[in-house]
């Protein structure tokens, strides 16, 4: 999933200053499971910014909603009806939920209230990880099942460098070292012999280095 | 009993401070009371194991909410005192009132 | 074996022993900085390390670092690190540095910016050190470029790489060292020694697997300046190894003595060091403390070096 962080309401309040009918749109789908921008974070957000701007005599009206998703238009179609009778939209999806939100309602501002930062997984309830960078070139099956280019601070793609120790990343000793985890698992799977070969240089054109990417598929195309 | 307590105290009952949720804490702050307190069973003794302890973290996490949004978070407060203590939650409405006389009233205007 | 001019390539296939120092470049614009430090190492050394803006802190760039000691008579060993450019920018500076007359080049992934004084930097990362030895040999050996084109005047450098024999986990330590040696890698230097225990085990590794016929070993060493240096060296720096009884030495002696104390252990290590099969050089790393290589080379019976013609 997505996994983004909820902005400081400090940052958030200095968004929406001069608006005083403001449209908070959550997202039912990643930032819902990690807990950043779903019903409940919506419910939440949205009773701080009434407090905070009470608090000041400059209250402020506030529709809640929650959207299935932000990144399909068929959702985003939904808040049609009333979008226009909100100054600005407040999203709580991910970035490209804000930006579809904006592409579809163009005469709105909209701005964030989360910011989105990796591709991972729950680890446990409150908790969640990074596992992927999405570069548009799975090599898993090569490193144990392990991303050095998510997990190694460097993407090494063939390490570990001097700074492993303990099994940890010199960078944080709270942070696992990318390639302890990718020479155990290979261990365990009988495969040190794949530490061998050295990995060569990567083709990046497939990442975001390569320009925004698109994709499609012809037979699903109406 | 029929011991005393602040009459300013209004009591939202609920089965187990399991049952509090952030949303109930800031519904109570928006509808413009001056403070809350959470009174759970004692540590050790939640009939549902953890019911108190997880009303103690959301407390703690409702705590930063008002501190951001400038109310200041002292005004929430957990309790442990088992059912059997009444002469202790009177005295913990008693202390809880006081300090949130000290805070003042709440700086919310909704509802006033 | 390409002849690429390097002091050490010429010293190592005479079979000699190779020493090296390194200068780390000032946090300035100033020449006369790194003049100075290259003085201190006149006569004592056979070619120099210039670090590329070591623990990620800016400093001046080691190629013009490196052109100023070449032009002092010096063979420097150009560092550089991937964190900060692309292949194009490293190939190209390659180029550069063959150019003007660098013989050597160190390849190396680089600490991680997080170390330094610009910690929201966007790290690069393009290729890894591994990646660069393959791309250096490849270039100098084949003429070609990462992207295959051909180069018209091809880099001739001696290529090293640095080791850590001491980082986890061990037991790919030769293993790892092995793929560097498979890139290209002809030169190694290593992380600095003071648990010599563990650094002959990982010697018997690299042995085991040939590694040392094919690369030389050139074993790195560093003085203590004060049992205050050797804790943190111990407990702060990631991948070091310092043993208790080092410590422990250091701390037997009183304070005004430390500093010689700590020069001793370092010559005693280097001596230890020569005695052990495929070490093919040492490479001492006395962080701005320049001026004390010459004594500790001249102490520890290295001096004084070959003149090459």
């Amino acid at each position: 999933m997505i996994v983004a962080n909820r902005k400081p309401l400090e940052e958030i309040l200095e968004m929406i200053r001069p608006y005083k009918k403001i449209l908070l749109l959550g997202c039912n789908e990643c930032v819902t499971v990690c807990a950043a921008g779903g019903q409940r974070e919506v419910g939440v957000l949205a009773s701080e910014l009434r407090l905070s701007r009470a608090k000041d005599g400059n209250e402020i009206e506030i529709r809640e909603h929650t959207l299935e998703r932000q990144c399909d238009h068929e959702y985003i179609d939904q808040i049609r009806p009333f979008v226009g009778d909100y100054e600005i939209v407040l999203s709580m999806a991910c970035g490209a939920g804000v930006q579809y939100v904006a592409e579809t309602c163009r005469s709105k501002l909209v701005v964030p209230a989360v910011d989105t930062t990796f591709l991972g997984v729950t680890m446990e309830q409150g908790v969640w990880s990074e596992r992927c960078q999405g570069c548009g070139n799975c090599i898993l099956d090569k490193t144990g099942g392990i991303c050095p280019i998510a997990r190694c601070a460097k993407s090494l793609l063939n390490g570990p460098c001097g700074g492993s120790s303990g099994g940890k990343c010199e960078i944080d000793k709270e942070v696992d070292c990318g390639w302890q985890l990718i020479i155990d698992r290979l261990q365990e799977l009988g495969q040190m012999d794949r530490y061998e070969e050295i990995i060569p240089v990567k083709d990046w054109t497939t990442a975001r280095d390569g320009g925004p990417r698109k994709r499609m598929r012809e037979d699903l195309r109406l | 009993m029929r011991l005393n307590y602040p009459s300013n105290v209004k009591i939202v009952k609920i089965p187990c401070t399991g049952r509090v949720d952030i949303m109930m804490i800031l519904r109570a702050f928006e509808s413009g009371v001056d403070g809350v307190f959470v009174a759970g069973c004692l540590e050790g003794e939640c009939h549902f194991l953890k019911g108190n302890l997880r009303a103690k973290k959301r407390v703690q996490y409702v705590k930063g909410l008002l501190d951001e949004s400038g109310i200041d978070g002292a005004r929430v407060e957990m309790y442990n005192l088992s059912a059997a203590q009444g002469q202790r939650f009177a005295a913990v409405a008693r202390e809880m009132t006081e300090k949130v006389r000290l805070l003042g009233p709440s700086p919310v205007k909704i509802g006033r | 074996m390409t002849n690429t001019g390097s002091n050490i390539e010429r010293i190592l296939d005479t079979g000699g022993f190779v020493v090296t120092s390194e200068c780390g470049p000032p946090r300035g614009a100033d020449a006369g900085v790194v003049r100075k430090k290259g003085e201190l190492l006149r006569g004592v050394v056979d070619a120099v390390n210039v670090t590329d803006n070591q623990t990620s802190v800016v400093r001046m760039s080691s190629l013009s670092a490196c052109v100023i000691l070449k032009e002092m008579g010096f063979d420097p060993i150009l560092q550089m690190v991937c964190r900060d450019r692309n292949r194009i920018a490293l190939q190209s500076d390659l180029l550069g540095a063959a150019a003007l007359g660098i013989n050597n080049v160190l390849c190396l992934s680089g600490d991680h910016q997080k170390f330094g004084d610009h910690p929201q930097a966007k790290n690069v990362f393009d290729i890894d050190s591994i990646q660069l030895i393959q791309a250096v040999r490849r270039m100098r050996d084949e003429g070609k470029f990462i992207g295959g084109e051909e180069i018209k005047g091809k880099p001739v450098l001696f290529i090293g790489a640095a080791a850590n024999p001491f980082a986890d986990p061990f037991e790919i330590r030769a293993p790892r060292l092995g793929k560097k040696v498979k890139a290209g890698c002809e030169f190694i230097q290593t992380q600095c020694i003071y648990n010599l225990e563990r650094f002959e085990r990982w010697m018997a590794m690299v042995r085991d697997r040939g590694l040392h016929e094919k690369c030389a070993i050139l074993a790195g060493v560093t003085p203590f300046k004060s049992v205050g240096m050797a804790k943190y060296m111990k407990n702060q720096v990631p991948g070091m190894d310092v043993p208790d009884e080092m410590i422990e030495r250091m701390k037997g002696v009183p304070k005004e003595k430390q500093t010689e104390e700590g020069i001793k252990i370092c010559v005693e290590t280097i001596q230890r060091l020569r005695e052990i099969p495929g070490v093919r050089g040492i490479h001492i790393m006395a962080i701005e403390w320049e001026d004390r290589v010459s004594e500790i080379a001249k102490a520890a019976g290295l001096l004084p070096r070959p003149q090459l013609p």
